[in-house]
């Protein structure tokens, strides 16, 4: 069966695109194979800087051929509809036709269209321009005098097809000027000569053969292994950088892995300071001792040219820009000593945080005032709070900071140190940042909780109040990993905190700093959204922690609750306790009761509310279950009160054989009309029981 | 060319001004009009009508030239080795971009003695945009050994108009780049002349003054007030010559685009001179930005109504 190998040959492709197309061009190909009957065995998809490929395997010399009876006027019926089925049927006269008898509405006449499929490589020849003319950049741009876009400037387009013991044929087509062929150019440096490929392997090979890797997996492996036996070699480490051998794998298309030094003076700047300068501005790895961990003066380039002087010349200038950026980091890392970080504060006064959010120093003490009252209800020191909320902002305006941001934080600790603070205060300025994700980890250092919570808290209810909240994909301030470090921070910890009146706290502080113009919301409506905003996260927290989303939704239910913790212990012993027996017929019990009150309360239009007129019952099963119901909501919501969870559920589980046997016994719908209306009460007292731990109506199954 | 055959002090590799000649000689050999600087205060290359306007309409359009760039903010009292509130760009712009601008661009550093065998070149993803003349492109760094030596930019928009056909747009940081092919660590080191000994004239025996004495006014004296009134009368003056030079009602041909787009570079710059003032806080900074672009824009629609616009 034949193969098709494309490949789109441009300018360099940023490196942080070249995957995504990949799986771009391999979808839209297939995709419109399939639609087209096209079935192929297997397809796969490279990119290097200046080419896209995609190498199908397997497909079908043709399109199945398509039969198709059309069914047509009676026969007899007016001229006009006649010439409109025999044109629309493509028939010349009726001769082509057939006739269908039919005893009961008359005979008809039937066209059979066969459809002859049509050879692979003139479908491939309609697809693959359209694929070239609607491919998904993230950003495209136009060229010369030319309308097509692409990622940037393409050359050339290589596309065959056929079996692989034949030479393949070329698919023919051309975008925007540019025809397909079967030539494409080796390494733009060590081979920029013209190549001619026939199938995907002839093609890798000649690639190879021409300095050029066309798997991404191939260019990543030769980097890592070979920086790692350089470093190795001179007794180091390689430090590993996922994100970084992507970026410079996608940079290359023949790897060359070079080592170049930096003057061990530099080693007095931080470890993390230097890496990042080397990572972000030249996009190199760094090695470091592998007995004390800290780094080497050295580094590992991946260059794109196998020089003629064994790439002395590059690592020279590597070395050299190297040198000048270290200088820089070392600079504006000495500056930075010379200021103590609450020197820098009064800045802030000038730096807007958010036009109706007022300044960074309005924010600070926001935070501060926040975190302080916070300090006592995580059992942290309140002196050293408002030190590090006073403090933990301040390298935003360092050098190190401005010219690497995301060094913010670290940078912080590491001043915070330098200067003599305590190490929970030091340790605050960094932490308070956490978590940034879900991999993140979460702070548990008193200090550094306080703070994390009352920036958090202070981002979330500030925007909260201006009316910025997250809308759809949209979220450009952070808030739902906000309200998830919040959700974690106080879960992690198993911090009892009630968030209502830190989130009126955190309102407060914002109306006293942008005054009584800024009509703030109420601090009840706000709360209230907010804490919903809250229980969202939570929810989708807990069920990526494997928790039935019905469980959470029963407890949530229960009305506007602000202690994380306590949802979360309830959730689990609702969990719990349904998988016992006594849960699952209760379930049962509960939910038969509200069925048949929701039904009958439909139907009469009028809300039955407990407590039963004991005077009304007529049958011992109703007297034994409303007492049942007196006692163990009396002691569920003891239990719910000492926030023994699993002894309320136990409480509520004790109803279940009165539940049973008044199911059992008694007509709901009695024929008296009070007594009817009594045990549907009864019934209402059963849901309100239950109450005490769960909306049981929430709960599935 | 070979760069060996030059006299010494020629060479780019020793000489300043050597580098900026080869430069030159290479793309007139391209067929670019060899222009001079513009004869104002501009941040940038692109700045020069040659590079803006011309990249507006449907005329093809050749040129290079040197851009003395002004950063205000950059001044650094002449105490950094590598940051100057005055330095030079060579900037080259070929509309519509040929096919083969990119081996154009690695045969000029070629021209300058960089060889290709030996170093590792590399085009490196930076989209272009300025947000004061209401322009966008995409392209690359380019790096030499890992330093940055140009910026590559296929236009797209200028002034807020499409550009049809694309420039193709080269800038060359020629400090870096010849620190870089002289072997340099300090700018005010570079040999500017390419002589040794008592006629051997360093970068720092013409700018070293020059840039403490900028920085001292950048930062520190330049007069606020006057800047402010120079602004608005800029922009002033910007949209009377431009509701002045509309040939007719129907507003089809435009007389006066160049004059006004002076003035627009004009604004910029002394925006630029306020802001390293640390006078524009960062609300009313948009709003400047704002303002210039504003002013380039209506200048863009002018020059489309000019003969040098493709206007009929």
């Amino acid at each position: 069966m034949p193969d098709l190998l494309l490949e789109l040959f441009s300018e360099e492709i940023p490196a942080r695109m070249q995957a995504r197309a990949a799986e771009d061009l391999t979808s839209m190909v297939t995709n419109r194979l399939v639609d087209a009957g096209l079935v192929y065995e297997a397809a796969t998809a490279f990119a290097t800087p200046r080419r896209l490929a995609l190498a199908i395997q397997g497909l079908p010399a043709k399109q199945p051929d398509l039969r198709e009876e059309r069914k047509g006027p009676r026969v007899g019926a007016p001229d006009k509809a006649i010439q409109g089925f025999l044109k629309g049927a493509g028939l010349d006269d009726l001769s082509q036709a057939t006739i269908q008898k039919d005893p009961k509405k008359g005979d008809f006449y039937v066209a059979l269209i066969e459809k002859p499929g049509r050879p692979a490589i003139d479908v491939l020849a309609e697809i693959l321009p359209v694929v070239v003319r609607t491919f998904p950049w993230p950003k495209a741009m136009r060229w010369g005098t030319g309308r097509l876009t692409w990622v940037r400037p393409l050359h050339a387009i290589v596309a065959t097809f056929g079996p692989e013991t034949e030479d393949p044929d070329i698919v023919p087509f051309s975008v925007d000027g540019i025809a397909s062929g079967d030539t494409t150019f080796g390494h733009r440096f060590l081979a920029p000569e013209k190549i001619r490929v026939k199938h995907f392997d002839d093609y890798v090979e000649k690639l190879a053969a021409a300095k050029v890797l066309l798997d991404p997996a191939r260019r990543r492996a030769i980097v890592l292994a070979d920086a790692k036996s350089l470093a190795f070699a001179q007794g180091f480490e390689l430090v590993e950088d996922q994100g970084l051998l992507d970026e410079v794998s996608g940079l290359v298309e023949w790897p060359v892995v070079l080592m170049g030094s930096f003057d061990p003076e530099f080693l007095k700047i931080p470890d993390e300071v230097i890496r990042s300068t080397i990572r972000a501005n030249q996009k190199c790895f760094v090695v470091r001792n592998p007995g004390t961990g800290t780094l080497a003066p050295k580094f590992v380039l991946v260059s794109n040219n196998e020089a003629t002087d064994g790439g002395k010349a590059i690592v020279a200038g590597n070395e050299r820009v190297i040198r000048a950026r270290l200088s820089d980091a070392k600079f504006f890392y000495e500056t930075d000593l010379k200021t103590r970080l609450e020197e820098r504060l009064p800045k802030f006064e000038n730096i807007v945080f958010h036009e109706k959010l007022g300044t960074q120093a309005e924010r600070i003490a926001r935070i501060e005032r926040l975190a302080v009252e916070l300090a006592p209800k995580v059992g942290a020191d309140v002196d050293k709070v408002r030190r590090a909320a006073r403090l933990c902002k301040a390298d935003l305006l360092t050098e190190v900071v401005g010219e690497f941001p995301e060094l913010q934080g670290f940078v912080g600790k590491t001043y915070a140190l330098a200067q003599g603070e305590d190490e929970s205060v030091a340790a605050a300025c960094e932490e308070h940042y956490k978590p940034q994700g879900p991999a993140d980890r979460v702070p548990t250092d008193p200090v550094s909780v306080a703070v994390a919570l009352a920036d958090k808290l202070d981002t979330l209810v500030g925007f909260w109040a201006i009316d910025e909240k997250p809308t759809g994909s949209k979220d450009p301030f952070a808030l739902r990993r906000a309200a998830l470090g919040v959700i974690r921070i106080v879960l992690e910890n198993s911090l009892r905190l009630a968030l209502v009146p830190l989130i009126g706290k955190a309102r407060d502080e914002g109306l006293a700093v942008t005054g009584p113009k800024q009509a703030l919301p109420e601090a009840g409506p706000l709360a209230a959204d907010l804490l919903a905003f809250f229980a969202d996260r939570l929810k989708v927290q807990l069920r990526e922690q494997g928790a039935r989303h019905d469980l959470v939704d029963a407890v949530l239910a229960l009305g506007l609750q602000d202690d994380l913790v306590k949802i979360v212990r309830r959730v689990e012993a609702l969990a719990k306790f349904l998988d016992s027996d006594d849960g699952k017929n209760l379930l049962v019990g509960v939910k038969r009761a509200t069925n048949i009150l929701r039904i009958e309360e439909k139907k009469d239009g009028v809300r039955y509310e407990g407590p039963a007129d004991r005077t009304l019952f007529r049958a011992d099963e109703e007297r034994a279950l409303a007492s049942a119901i007196t006692e163990a909501k009396a002691r569920a919501t003891a239990a719910v009160g000492a926030e023994d969870f699993s002894a309320a559920m136990a409480a509520i589980a004790t109803l279940r054989p009165a539940v049973d046997a008044f199911f059992e016994k008694v007509t709901v719908n009695a024929d008296e009309a009070p007594v009817r209306a009594n045990r549907l009460r009864l019934l209402d007292e059963i849901r309100a029981a239950t109450l005490a731990v769960a909306d049981f109506s929430r709960i599935e199954g | 060319m070979d760069t060996q055959n030059l006299p010494p002090h020629m060479r780019p590799d020793r000489s300043f001004q050597g580098l900026i000649l080869a430069l030159q000689r290479y793309w007139a050999d391209q067929g670019c009009v060899i222009l001079q600087p513009y004869d104002m205060e501009v941040g940038a290359g692109t700045f020069h009508p040659a590079t803006t306007l011309r990249a507006l309409g449907p005329k093809h359009w050749k040129a290079a030239y040197v851009q003395p760039s002004r950063r205000p903010k950059d001044g650094r009292y002449g105490e950094n080795p590598n940051r100057l509130q005055h330095y030079y760009q060579f900037q080259v712009i070929l509309k519509p971009s040929p096919d083969d601008l990119q081996n154009l661009y690695l045969k000029s550093l070629a021209a300058i003695g960089i060889d290709t065998r030996l170093h590792d070149v590399r085009f490196v993803e930076d989209d272009w945009e300025s947000p004061t003349l209401g322009a966008w492109g995409l392209g690359w760094e380019c790096w030499c050994d890992g330093m940055e030596v140009s910026q590559f930019t296929y236009f797209q928009q200028v002034a807020g108009f499409e550009c049809a056909p694309v420039a193709g747009e080269l800038t060359y940081g020629l400090e870096r780049l010849a620190m870089y092919v002289q072997g340099v660590e300090n700018v005010y080191d570079l040999n500017f002349n390419g002589r040794e000994g008592a006629e051997r004239v360093a970068y720092g025996d013409v700018f070293l003054q020059a840039e403490q004495e900028y920085s001292r006014h950048n930062f520190e004296h330049a007069d606020t007030d006057m800047l402010f009134e120079q602004f608005r009368m800029a922009e002033g003056a910007c949209k009377t010559y431009l509701d002045a030079g509309w040939a007719d009602e129907t507003h089809t041909r435009h007389l006066m685009a160049l004059p006004a787009y002076d003035q627009c570079i004009k604004a910029s710059h002394v925006f630029n001179l306020l802001d390293a003032r640390g006078v524009i806080s960062v609300t009313e900074r948009q709003s400047y930005i704002l303002r210039v672009r504003e002013m380039a824009k209506a200048c863009g629609a002018a020059w489309l109504a000019t003969a040098g616009g493709g206007a009929a």
